[in-house]
């Protein structure tokens, strides 16, 4: 509480905050307490800069914490040491230029399409006449226009998903966080998603953290590539993917520089692949 | 059993190049779906008459006992004797609506306040964990037992009625939106944070939609409660309503009577259930229909 009231009082350095890059986790720990009192560490260490307009992706074994990089921006968890910081300022709270596609289906079941798109900028306190007005603009931007009055549970997984991507990007966020977001998807529909983000994204400008724990989703997609090691999380590397913009789902998976990005990064996350699995079986949990 | 199964088959040997059409297709299927409904309409009233015939035969022949058991021609006659003339305490419209008010009014106050407190208790844990403890036990005392309380302290007038309604409500409408709050998903309410959502509209937006059908499935249950609440404050005491003629004729030995009173309770729950189930549909009218519902 008194940490906060600090930060709070300190002016804000302008100049500073300019330059800064859009996400820092710098040495970041995370600690959980499960109900039966044991603490357990997702994240240590755990260093990640991404830059303004930059697409970063996490990729690492499955349950070593990915998620959790994700909540540490967004504010709704709090590092147990180090610092999280958000266009130059440390997170307190969550930041109103965040914006966040979850794995599962976070639609408002009880809202119509138009409803849900437009319940960001009604949060916010937009009218409600230019809050529709620009609803419906961006529910034609996903190509959904003559679904606006019906209900999640009358569309398509796919569908759903072009939903909540308009839900999220109508607030213009400048941090865009998701978490494996197309991973429910059947493989046709996540290549056009996929597609269809990159077409978004290279409009807004906004810095990415994709996490995902399909490489070849990540390679195809990001400017870096962040390589995690079974949990406790840390960065096991990091690579930098020059593959040229615009990029085309369907193409570049045949693309023969892509392919090799994709077997030296696997090359590496193998690794830490097997070691989680055999902890899993050790454990037992 | 053979000759059903063997009936298809030999139609099909009969016609075997008719390849029925898409139209032809779909009126047969309507058809054996009306056929369907037809037959399970007529066998609930062969039920009901079945039913009915044998206990007023059992009455006629002495099998059954009238004095004790009563007859539907009896209970008919009482019925209608009721709605002519009057009950031994006025007219019958006016016992019904004295029931029917306080059912409803102990409705109303018990709905509002296990929504409130259920919510309130829901979104906040500390609450929560202190009160829990009281409300099991709350739960568990048999609230009937509280009509003789209310009785005592409220009087034999409409208030005592309603007072006892309102404990048999609360606590049923209670336990069902403190569960539906915290079975709220846990990532849409993360989902309408980022998306900007303040504690309040979170509450408003979230929080009470995703618990409305768990609210809604208690309401259905506690119009019975109500109801129950009501009959017995005034079995206990009262100057008028549907309990009260039970007591009484209870009293007379009047069997018929009672089974009188009984139908027309049945009556009025049922009429207030399809009320509660039109003003469902208006509020959760972006749930999927089951499949057998469209057909």
């Amino acid at each position: 509480m008194s940490l906060q009231s600090i930060a709070a009082a300190r002016p804000p350095l302008m100049p500073a905050a300019a330059l800064a890059p859009a996400i820092e986790l710098d040495n970041v720990t995370r600690r959980f307490l499960t109900p039966d009192g044991k603490s357990m560490t997702a994240l240590r260490d755990f260093t990640m800069t991404v830059d303004r307009g930059e697409f970063a992706c996490v990729v690492g074994p499955t349950g070593c914490g990915k998620s959790t990089t994700l909540n540490l921006v967004t504010g709704l968890a709090r590092p147990s040491a180090g610092e999280v910081r958000v266009m130059g300022e440390p997170v307190s709270g969550i930041h109103k230029d965040v914006g966040f596609v979850f794995q599962a289906d976070a639609l408002f079941p009880w809202r119509s399409v138009l409803d849900n798109v437009a319940a960001g900028p009604l949060y916010r306190g937009l009218s409600k006449a230019a809050a529709y007005g620009k609803a419906r603009d961006w529910i034609a931007r996903v190509g959904l226009s003559r679904f606006e009055k019906h209900y999640p549970h009358q569309l398509s997984g796919g569908m759903r998903k072009r939903v909540a991507l308009a839900q999220t990007f109508i607030n213009e966020p400048k941090i865009l966080l998701m978490d494996e977001p197309f991973s429910a998807l059947d493989v046709q529909t996540r290549t056009n998603m996929q597609d269809e983000l990159l077409d978004l994204w290279s409009g807004s400008g906004a810095s990415v953290v994709f996490v995902t724990h399909d490489l070849e989703e990540a390679v195809a997609l990001a400017d870096k590539v962040y390589v995690l090691t079974a949990g406790p999380a840390t960065v096991k590397s990091v690579y930098h993917i020059d593959l040229p913009r615009p990029r085309v789902m369907a193409e570049i998976r045949y693309d023969t520089a892509f392919v090799e990005k994709c077997r030296t990064i696997w090359d590496d996350l193998r690794e830490e692949v097997q070691i989680g699995q055999q902890r899993t079986l050790d454990t037992g949990h | 059993m053979t000759m059903q199964a063997e009936a298809p088959s030999a139609r099909f040997q009969a016609t075997p190049r008719a390849v029925p059409t898409e139209a032809e297709i779909e009126a047969k299927a309507r058809a054996r779906l009306k056929a369907r409904r037809a037959l399970v309409i007529t066998l609930r009233i062969a039920i009901l008459v079945g039913v009915l015939g044998i206990w007023e035969l059992g009455a006629q022949t002495g099998f059954i006992d009238p004095f004790f058991f009563a007859s539907p021609s009896g209970i008919a006659e009482q019925i209608w004797v009721w709605m002519t003339e009057g009950t031994s305490q006025g007219s019958l419209w006016v016992q019904i609506l004295v029931t029917l008010e306080e059912t409803v009014l102990g409705f109303f106050i018990g709905a509002a306040g296990g929504i409130v407190c259920g919510i309130v208790l829901g979104r906040n844990k500390l609450l929560a964990d202190v009160f829990s403890i009281y409300i099991k036990v709350a739960n568990s005392i048999p609230r009937v037992v509280l009509g003789s309380i209310f009785i005592i302290a409220l009087g034999l007038g409409m208030a005592s009625k309603v007072a006892l309604a309102v404990v048999m409500v609360f606590f049923v409408v209670f336990a069902n939106a403190f569960q539906g709050v915290r079975e709220a998903d846990r990532a849409m309410i993360a989902n309408a944070q980022i998306l900007g959502a303040s504690p309040f509209q979170i509450t408003t937006s979230v929080i009470i939609p995703s618990a409305m059908s768990w609210i809604l499935a208690s309401l259905h249950v506690s119009f019975g409660f109500a109801l129950v609440g009501a009959v017995v404050g005034e079995f206990l005491g009262a100057k008028q309503g549907v309990g009260l003629l039970i007591a009484t004729a209870q009293g007379a030995f009047n069997a018929n009577g009672v089974f009188a009173a009984m139908i027309i309770l049945a009556v009025l729950a049922l009429a207030m259930e399809f009320l509660i189930t039109l003003v469902e549909n208006r509020l959760v009218k972006w749930r999927p229909v089951p499949y057998s519902e469209q057909n």
